[in-house]
């Protein structure tokens, strides 16, 4: 039988891609800020924000709404609880696309530090997770949702390495580097925190679609 | 623990079949809620529990349904014993034509469980409070219980129940005649007659299901499809026939 219902629904799964789209458009170009050094870029990230938290206070008032209108169950409410989860973690994501942008207008006048090598793989990363979390909800898809879970520990050992060098080879050895390490430390911090709110996704991609929480039960995605 | 337990129930009205194969364990001191589409067999399975089936055209059971060790559905079943144990409130309440008093004590007499008046105040007093109806009706007991509103009734109704002591509770749609707030103080009496009595309802109002019922069952055709705790089935139902259901699809 055909429900009103499930347009509405399909309405919100269309406000959480743009939401998603978005998302990921401000993680590249604070990305390309840092690699090409581009001020402008960065500045467009950070006023672009205000649009992200607009759609994000949209998207919770519309599963509210849902909730009070229709009060789903089973599915549907599995669906809708999803959808304001991923929400908050979107903009989460978002949050720290900026973050990323204001570490670069820092370091963007100063002399180069280094050639940057694990910062780039460690976007890379970053960005693959967020699109394939997004594209296991657009999709239903529990396998793709799985793999990206499986490679949030990738984006762990990536920061650390990055950490690990800016400590020890730079800020270590000569501490007037610590004015420009710093904030690359800080972006490696943002990117991983970017792998956790994918992960997070991932997870509630399962919940939705199994009904399983593999949220602190790693045992569970197997 | 369970305190009734039905083993591959069967029931016919002539050809057609109302319940087939029903399996099932009712929690003691629980609510469990019947869900499912009208014509499933829910009222049909609540009816079975205390025989109120059987004189319908056409009766035919087959299988157990055990209370406490006894196969109730055994033509050799003491049927007044078996109701005095298991009282049913109704769609629409359905108080006698008599005073708020004698309906209490209505059951108390043709069961012949008390003697003499003042055994029966104290009884009347008891089942009027354990439904929160005393301190609005302990001034008019002697009026007639058709003055009294809707979920009065209803709440007298089931404190006429009450006042036979059973141990289960079978509540056919209780609020289906209540308006919202009513409903909602028959669900919070529901919740506390559960600390005594097992309670089973049946119901339309899956909202109602999910607020008030520990465990629930969803039934389609004659079939218990599903057999949950309450919060699983309403959030991660395993059948793809009740998520249909519950979320609208079915029909």
């Amino acid at each position: 039988m055909p429900r009103h219902f499930d347009e509405e629904l399909k309405g919100l799964h269309k406000e959480i891609l743009k939401m998603g789209v978005m998302t990921q458009e401000e993680i590249f170009k604070s990305i390309d800020s840092l690699q090409n050094r581009d001020q402008s870029q960065a500045q467009a990230v950070i006023s672009s924000d205000e649009r992200i938290d607009e759609l994000e206070l949209a998207i919770d008032e519309k599963c509210i709404d849902l909730i009070a209108r229709y009060q789903p169950m089973a599915g549907d409410l599995r669906f809708i609880a999803t959808a304001m989860k991923i929400n908050a973690d979107l903009e989460r994501i978002a949050d720290l696309a900026v973050d990323i942008s204001q570490r670069v207008l820092e370091i963007i006048d100063k002399p180069i530090l280094k050639p940057l090598i694990d910062i780039p793989k460690l976007s890379e990363v970053a960005q693959k997770m967020v699109k394939d979390s997004i594209d296991a909800f657009v999709n239903r898809n529990v396998e793709l949702a799985r793999s990206v879970v499986r490679s949030d520990s990738q984006a762990d050992s990536l920061r650390n390495k990055v950490s690990d060098e800016l400590i020890n080879d730079y800020m270590a050895r000569d501490a007037k580097t610590v004015d420009r390490a710093v904030p690359l430390l800080l972006i490696a911090r943002y990117l991983e925190r970017i792998c956790d709110h994918a992960t997070n996704i991932a997870e509630d991609v399962i919940y939705m679609v199994e009904a399983k929480v593999v949220k602190h039960h790693p045992e569970e995605l197997d | 623990m369970a305190k009734i337990i039905t083993k591959n129930l069967n029931l016919w009205y002539g050809e057609f079949q109302a319940l087939k194969s029903v399996n099932a364990s009712f929690r003691e001191k629980a609510i469990t809620a019947i869900i499912g589409p009208s014509g499933c067999g829910k009222s049909t399975l609540l009816r079975v529990f205390n025989r109120m089936n059987d004189f319908i055209e056409g009766f035919r059971i087959t299988g157990e349904v055990v209370i406490e060790g006894k196969n109730i559905i055994d033509p050799t079943a003491d049927l007044i014993d078996l109701r005095k144990k298991v009282g049913m409130v109704f769609q629409r309440p359905n108080p006698f034509p008599l005073s708020v008093y004698e309906n209490i004590i209505f059951g108390l007499k043709i069961h012949s469980l008390v003697e003499g008046k003042n055994n029966y105040d104290e009884i009347v007093e008891q089942s009027l409070s354990s439904v929160l109806l005393w301190d609005d009706l302990k001034d008019k007991l002697n009026k007639s219980a058709l003055s009294l509103s809707l979920e009065q009734k209803q709440r007298l109704c089931i404190a006429r129940l009450i006042a036979v002591k059973p141990e289960v509770l079978l509540m056919d749609e209780p609020c289906s005649s209540l308006d919202p707030q009513a409903t909602v103080r028959i669900e919070e009496l529901m919740r506390e007659l559960k600390n005594k009595y097992t309670i089973i309802i049946v119901t339309h109002n899956m909202q109602q299901a999910a607020r008030v019922s520990d465990e629930t069952g969803f039934m389609l055709l004659g079939e218990l499809i599903e057999f949950l705790k309450t919060d699983i089935i309403f959030t991660a139902p395993r059948d793809k026939r009740t998520e249909d259901y519950i979320t609208g699809r079915y029909g």
